[in-house]
């Protein structure tokens, strides 16, 4: 890989191998600020007959070099070096998640301290975590012994202890993993690697426990004191070992590695990257989301603070049948304002699992699919918050106020009202054939508090963009901005229970736009807001209801526009739909027409 | 763009299967080149390393980690029998020492002198690998495995569940829009494949399971009636290792739907056949679907293909199958494919096809909705 100096770089050409598709992207410099000009995609060829992923990114590149005119690739398909003119680019980079991505198994000592710092670890660096040993997991060791044998992990991340702690239950663990001789995807020949990243007094132990079998390293401690995380150290290592042993195994990896000017990143690791980059230059708290056929990934920054998780059979595809057994059918189902016959929808769900390449004819069959949408995400960021906690463990200094709250660390970090910023990616939210509806999708599932900005990344460029970060943090920030999100507008909704029947909130904006009016409890509103207005809000709710403020307390605020505009929200926090005691099918049809989800 | 790639099923009445048979870990290959062999042979063995006893011998015996191997009797490596005294502490100034006796056999594999905990590995665990089909070996792949080259009819279908079988085609059905009921399932069809028309319902599935059916091939089933053979919900598509008693397939999809006239036929031209079937099916990277596979003595195949693998283009003319709603499970053929994308029902954008059915009708679905099927 070259050095290159950042001010000489003018045209950049971003991939991302994804299972089925290869995208590639391609940004250039025009009147001195970088812009996303190009894009082209190709199927992904990691598998027979080609078995080479750059045949695929290639194509893709090809596809490009047409739309844009510019010559991309020499007669050898070799990426053309320095940009010339209209042809070549000044760098190449790239992210994959081809294979299946990267699949891990991580191990520690308590489940609820060292294990998670683990798997924190992990999947901050864009793994999926197929399992969480623990010494307190509840499983029998011949029990852990099996499920380590079961699973073809790409690699292991082991921790336990903080450093000058025990030594003995860490190398407990690293006993049950050694005989297990866990068994790679790759080959016979792919000796598995293990990170040890635990207790660094346990190091020579634990090293004495594994034969040749394995590639073993050793990093700094995740853990080093219960109340202090270290990741970076074993997402570094994660990183570095994803190239040298994982990608280095799949078709036609060296041949792409050789050729990019930056070290490929697994997908969602780029994601959490950019989104970190964005929410640390603006200081604010971001969420994104990808929602996939198979899984879905949740990101968050909060005050700082990173985390990311994979649900890995939530999905619109290949799991939509789990996100409907795991939802349960009356649970989608209060989302939907239309007849719909339960035993005719499962076969329906059914039929898109084992064919998950169909997409939605008919308006019933898309506000099913959006309404199953909603549970995904919604169970997704249940699983995030109940992961993205602050550190467990930790001994609390407690003031009188204290005395009636029993937390005892390992509280969510994610805070609904604190939230700024939400982005919205995946097949199902970012093709609606409406952003109204992925609008609506967002706020019901994740259901923002107090003043949220929605927004929805244009073509899923955040992963090319997470990696670009890494080589020109500028041109990342620009074509973020630019040409990555497309605003879809603010969300203001209270937090509490309104009474039914009452005013939740009184409102007045002042701006671009003009009104003021009340909001009866449940009710739902979209006032016009385009992209490049703005307006002030100020809101005055209801006693016991929250905006931002406090409860009761008034609240103002600038808020941005979109391509939906402003809602206002008086359904309450928690969104209560269904059941006997939540919105009834009358009332959800009132939000569908309010929302103009499917109207003409 | 003139035409569309799409992925059908393969639906063959002569084909040359390569069927791979391989081992999940090295072992040994029992069979040489150009060998013939039967289905149910044998063709490659291994051991997996056996399973693991973990003993917190240390604590059981009441000394330090540190002081557990000075009390071991046995040596690592060395085999140990159910009752063999395992190891005894040293107790106090020689009083009071205390045993452990053995509650598993295997293979002392490790002692560590710092958690105090030993391991015991079992015996070592067979794993067998048998041919699947009758015909001969074409390659054998050194310590994984084998390629067995057989001429078949052979038949994928769309999801499955429960694991490889073996047995004879029974004609359930008289007709592919028949659904299978459980008055059609015989005595006589134990051990058999069971060949049904349109939905198999819940208590036909019992009656096979009853009458010991290998089998039940059929072109659809309910959801409904997929959870009440399971017990459970089905989440993810990736299945297999299911032990209900048989074996099913469906070869069109869930609901009532009939089963496609050709593969009918095509079971029907093979009754009596002895069959291979495998339910395993996985709607993943790497797309595994379960298939029906039977033997034929003809060899004039000219196709040749790797199990799985199929591709088609669609064209005008081509035969298609509608997969999904509001036409689910419709056949007919491609009319026009025009270039410009459309407006759905559902408000999306999307490139179309016109399909003109049997019956004269002409209907504009998402090139995405269907698959290609054999004229």
């Amino acid at each position: 890989m070259s050095k290159i100096n950042p001010d000489d770089i003018e045209v950049i050409l971003a991939t991302d191998c994804g299972s089925t598709t290869t995208k590639a992207i391609l940004i250039e410099k025009i009147d001195g600020h970088y812009r996303q000009t190009y894009r082209g995609e190709a199927p992904t060829t990691v598998e027979e007959p080609a078995a080479d992923v750059t045949v695929g990114v290639t194509n893709a590149v090809s596809e490009v070099a047409e739309l844009a005119g510019r010559k991309l690739l020499d007669e050898n398909d070799q990426i053309l070096r320095p940009s010339n003119g209209k042809q070549g680019c000044d760098i190449y980079i790239s992210t994959s998640s081809a294979g299946g991505g990267l699949q891990m198994l991580v191990a520690g000592v308590v489940r609820e301290m060292t294990a998670a710092s683990a798997k924190r670890a992990a999947l901050g660096a864009g793994a999926i975590v197929m399992d969480t040993i623990s010494s307190n997991d509840k499983r029998k060791p011949y029990e852990q012994i099996q499920r380590i044998r079961e699973l073809r992990p790409d690699m292991i991340l082991l921790s336990g202890g903080t450093d000058g702690g025990t030594v003995k239950h860490v190398v407990q663990l690293a006993e049950l993993i050694a005989p297990a001789k866990p068994q790679p995807r790759f080959g016979d020949k792919y000796r598995m690697p293990i990170i040890y990243a635990g207790n660094i007094e346990a190091w020579e132990p634990v090293k004495e426990t594994f034969d040749d079998d394995v590639e073993l390293s050793q990093v700094e401690n995740v853990r080093p004191q219960l109340d202090n995380e270290n990741l970076g150290p074993a997402r570094d290592e994660i990183h570095e070992l994803f190239l040298e042993h994982v990608m280095a195994h799949a078709p036609g990896y060296d041949k792409l590695i050789s050729w990019t000017d930056a070290p490929i990143m697994p997908t969602p690791g780029a994601v959490g990257n950019i989104l970190q980059t964005i929410a640390e230059r603006d200081g604010i708290n971001a969420v994104g989301v990808d929602i996939g056929g198979a899984t879905t990934d949740v990101f968050s920054v909060f005050d700082g603070v990173f985390n990311r998780t994979v649900s890995a059979n939530l999905g619109m595809s290949y799991s939509i049948s789990n996100v409907c057994a795991e939802a349960t059918m009356p649970n989608i189902l209060r989302w939907v304002h239309v007849d719909m016959q339960e035993r005719e929808l499962r076969n329906r769900v059914k039929n898109k699992m084992i064919r998950p390449t169909t997409i939605p004819q008919t308006l019933e069959a898309l506000i099913f699919e959006q309404a199953v949408a909603r549970e995904a995400l919604r169970l997704a960021y249940i699983q995030h918050k109940e992961f993205a906690t602050t550190l467990k463990g930790v001994q609390q200094q407690r003031t009188v106020g204290d005395l009636f709250t029993q937390d005892s660390g390992g509280q969510s970090i994610v805070n609904n009202m604190k939230l700024d910023l939400l982005v919205a990616s995946g097949g199902v939210l970012s093709h609606a054939p409406r952003m109204h509806q992925t609008a609506a999708m967002l706020i019901d599932a994740f259901e923002p508090e107090g003043f949220t900005t929605l927004a929805k990344d244009s073509i899923f460029m955040m992963p090319h963009l997470g990696v670009l970060a890494q080589v020109h943090p500028q041109a990342a920030l620009e074509v973020f901005e630019r040409d990555c999100l497309i605003y879809l507008g603010t969300c203001v909704a209270i937090a509490g229970q309104p009474r039914p029947g009452r005013v939740a909130f009184r409102y007045k904006i002042t701006g671009d736009i003009s009104d003021e009016g009340e909001m009866i409890a449940g009710e739902l509103k979209l006032l016009p807001l385009s992209g490049e207005q703005r307006a002030t809000v100020e809101i005055e709710p209801a006693r016991g209801l929250d905006c931002g403020a406090g409860k009761g307390k008034p609240v103002s605020r600038e808020v941005r526009g979109g391509e939906v505009g402003l809602i206002l929200d008086a359904r309450g926090r928690e969104l209560a739909v269904g059941g006997e005691k939540g919105a009834d099918r009358q009332t959800v049809t009132q939000w569908v027409n309010a929302m103009h989800l499917y109207d003409d | 763009m003139a035409h569309a790639y799409t992925p059908g099923l393969k639906v063959s009445r002569q084909t040359k299967l390569h069927c791979r048979r391989l081992l999940p870990i090295s072992g040994k290959v029992l069979v040489e080149v150009g060998d013939s062999v039967e289905a149910q042979d044998v063709v490659a063995e291994a051991s997996i390393p056996g399973d693991i006893f973990p003993l917190n011998l240390a604590s059981l015996l009441g000394v330090s980690a540190a002081d557990l191997p000075g009390c071991m009797l046995k040596n690592k490596g060395e085999r140990v029998e159910v009752g063999d005294e395992l190891a005894r502490s040293k107790g106090i100034f020689g009083f009071f020492k205390k045993s452990y006796f053995s509650r598993s056999a295997g293979v002392l594999e490790s002692v560590s002198k710092i958690t105090g905990q030993i391991i015991l590995r079992g015996e070592p665990i067979p794993v067998q690998v048998r041919a699947y089909v009758p015909g001969k070996i074409l390659e054998v792949k050194p310590e994984q495995g084998v390629v067995v080259e057989s001429n078949v009819t052979f038949i994928q279908g769309i999801f499955g569940i429960g694991g490889e079988q073996y047995g004879k085609i029974h004609l359930a059905c008289e007709k592919p829009e028949q659904p299978l009921t459980e008055d059609l399932i015989k005595p006589e069809m134990r051990g058999g494949v069971i060949i049904g028309g349109a939905r198999m319902t819940h208590q036909a599935v019992e009656k096979a399971i009853a009458v010991g059916a290998s089998a039940v091939v059929s072109g659809g089933i309910d959801d409904q009636d997929l959870k009440n053979i399971l017990g459970y919900d089905l989440g993810v598509a990736i299945t297999g290792t299911e032990k209900i008693g048989t074996t099913l397939i469906i070869t069109e999809g869930f609901g009532d739907i009939g089963m496609a006239r050709r593969t009918f036929e095509l079971f029907q031209s093979r009754t009596g056949a002895p069959a291979s079937v495998n339910g395993a099916t996985q709607i993943r990277a790497g797309v595994m679907r379960p298939e029906i596979v039977i033997p034929t003595t003809d060899d004039s195949a000219s196709e040749v293909f790797d199990d799985g693998a199929v591709e088609g283009f669609l064209e005008p003319g081509s035969s298609v199958r509608i997969i999904r709603d509001p036409y689910f499970g419709m056949i007919g053929q491609v009319a026009n494919l025009p270039p410009e994308p459309t407006v759905l029902g559902s408000g999306s954008k999307a490139r179309v096809l016109e399909v003109k059915l049997d019956d004269g009708r002409q209907l504009v679905v998402p090139r995405a909705n269907v698959e290609i099927i054999a004229g």
